[in-house]
């Protein structure tokens, strides 16, 4: 376990690399200190989860790392260059399904490939059948979005996500709103997605059995200002079953950490 | 079926105590005509074809009007949705003119025009433009800014974002606020065709202010029935279609069948 890294020296090599990041949100007359110089690396292939409680920051600093805000002071490096909006190599899965309901499955899917000018509309077509394939909804493909359940239509987010091959996958708290069951069969399939595929993820929770379960390191961020409090690491073998002895021990220890940071921002 | 049996029962007895009514003598035939004379009044006016004469009329200034209305309406509502600067200039200037009778605009329009089809053009134009302009605001507001955001990750911007994210995202909306467009321009014809007579067309106003010149109670209240047929005909063939491959996408107002 290492400690938040005061001694950050910011490695241009990293994928994804966040560099002294400050941000302040300025809604009516308040002034709210939603990151305070958070710096990460975060390698190749490696699948980072944002644990902290509602308001630390941490879906502001993926929207940082998507390009879709900008931050006050700070930079974001991608691949060591500066990611100065949303860019195609770095897709966003976000919380409610952002699906279009305007379009079918298959649709969905294909809308993000229809952006990639290599490629050649057979090969779209391919592409997109595969991924929904590969999300079990290849039956599903003429569906509209409000004739699929939450869980089926996260697995299309998922699809369509995946589908125009980006090099780093951004996921906002993507299971939050289903049920446990639908949860731990997504669990599964997006570890065996991930060790196939090797993307670089960062996934945003506030579920600490869900960040161990799923990261190979859980970067613990702490409320007003947001900050990085402390980085675990977890090198438990994959793929993790969520209800597992082993795993439970790790989330004890991250979840006593994440109450001494409330305690002590609410004693602040 | 059942549907259609029960709506065909309800207008049966609508026009059974109507009939009642006349036959009661309490109010002057001149006044209240018997539903038997109002249907002759259209069948002859069918026949000598001064109703398909007259319908033409109007429906050529409607679709005139309202084209040029939606055509203006649209992409204005769009700016004042999105910027600033066009919903405090014309997003204004809509929500003034929005309250204004159509019918106002008439001595205005002949002042301008005189008694020529511009008038008319006018009226409707006038009539349906502003409230365009506010239903396509009032949509494109409503979109969850989620679809533009999850859009701009995969690559999508400025015309791209438009035309295959913001447009379709809205199409509800819009076909609500074409659809209202749609009822202030029919309403906006029929007040200007009441108070100008012009030389180039005779339209429904037209006859149904002549009914109420010669007294023909049976023309008056032929001429209003007929009116209030081709929008709910138009309302059928060119909006329900559109809702309902609206409703079937978006799983909106599902009904049990």
């Amino acid at each position: 376990m290492e400690a938040a890294r005061p001694d950050f020296v910011a490695d241009v090599s990293a994928k994804l690399l966040v560099d002294g990041v400050s941000k302040w949100f300025t809604p009516s007359r308040t002034h709210v200190h939603a990151l305070d110089n958070v710096s990460l690396a975060i390698d190749e292939g490696e699948f980072v989860c944002l644990l902290g409680p509602s308001g630390c920051g941490k879906s502001t600093l993926l929207d940082i790392m998507a390009g879709l805000t900008m931050p006050d002071s700070g930079r974001v490096l991608a691949d060591g260059k500066l990611v100065e909006g949303p860019g195609r190599q770095r897709l966003v899965m976000f919380q409610e399904s952002a699906l279009f309901p305007w379009l079918d499955a298959f649709g969905n899917v294909m809308f993000g490939l229809r952006l990639r000018p290599d490629l050649r509309n057979a090969e779209r077509k391919d592409i997109a059948n595969h991924f929904l394939k590969l999300v079990g909804l290849e039956k599903f493909k003429h569906a509209y979005v409000h004739e699929l359940s939450g869980g089926m239509k996260q697995r299309v987010a998922l699809a369509r996500a995946l589908a125009p091959d980006p090099q780093v996958l951004l996921m906002d708290e993507p299971f939050a709103a289903l049920d446990a069951l639908t949860r731990d069969q997504l669990y599964d399939d997006i570890q065996q997605i991930w060790m196939e595929s090797r993307k670089t993820i960062v996934f945003v929770t506030h579920n600490v059995r869900e960040a161990v379960c799923l990261g190979d390191r859980v970067v613990l961020m702490s409320p007003s200002p947001g900050r990085i409090a402390q980085i675990f690491d977890i090198p438990l073998p994959r793929p993790r079953d969520i209800n597992s002895a082993e795993l439970a021990g790790y989330a004890s220890q991250i979840a006593a950490a994440l109450k001494g940071n409330m305690k002590k921002a609410a004693s602040e | 079926m059942k549907r259609v049996a029960i709506a065909l029962f309800f207008f049966a007895v609508l026009i059974g105590l109507w009939e009642l009514a006349v036959r009661s003598g309490r109010w002057s035939p001149v006044l209240l005509p018997s539903p038997i004379f109002v249907a002759e009044y259209i069948w002859a006016a069918l026949l000598d074809g001064t109703l398909l004469e007259s319908t033409w009329v109007t429906l050529k200034r409607l679709l005139l009007g309202y084209a040029a209305g939606v055509i203006i309406g649209l992409p204005l509502g769009l700016l004042t949705s999105t910027s600033q600067v066009f919903e405090d200039t014309i997003g204004a200037l809509a929500l003034g003119f929005q309250t204004l009778p159509s019918v106002c605009w008439v001595p205005l329009a002949l002042i301008w025009f005189g008694q020529t089809e511009g008038a008319m053009l006018f009226v409707v134009i006038m009539g349906t433009v502003w409230s365009v302009i506010i239903a396509t605001d009032h949509g494109a507001r409503n979109i969850p800014p989620i679809y533009a955001r999850a859009a701009r990750t995969m690559g999508s911007e400025g015309f791209h974002k438009w035309t295959r994210v913001i447009l379709p995202a809205s199409l509800p909306f819009l076909v609500s606020g074409m659809k209202q467009g749609w009822a202030f321009a029919w309403r906006s014809l029929m007040a200007a065709e009441i108070y100008v007579t012009i030389l180039t067309g005779f339209g429904l106003g037209h006859l149904l202010h002549y009914g109420r010149e010669l007294n023909a109670m049976d023309q008056v209240i032929g001429i209003m029935i007929v009116i209030v047929v081709i929008g709910l005909l138009v309302d059928r063939l060119l909006f329900s279609p559109w809702e309902r491959v609206l409703h079937r996408r978006w799983g909106t107002n599902v009904k049990e069948t």
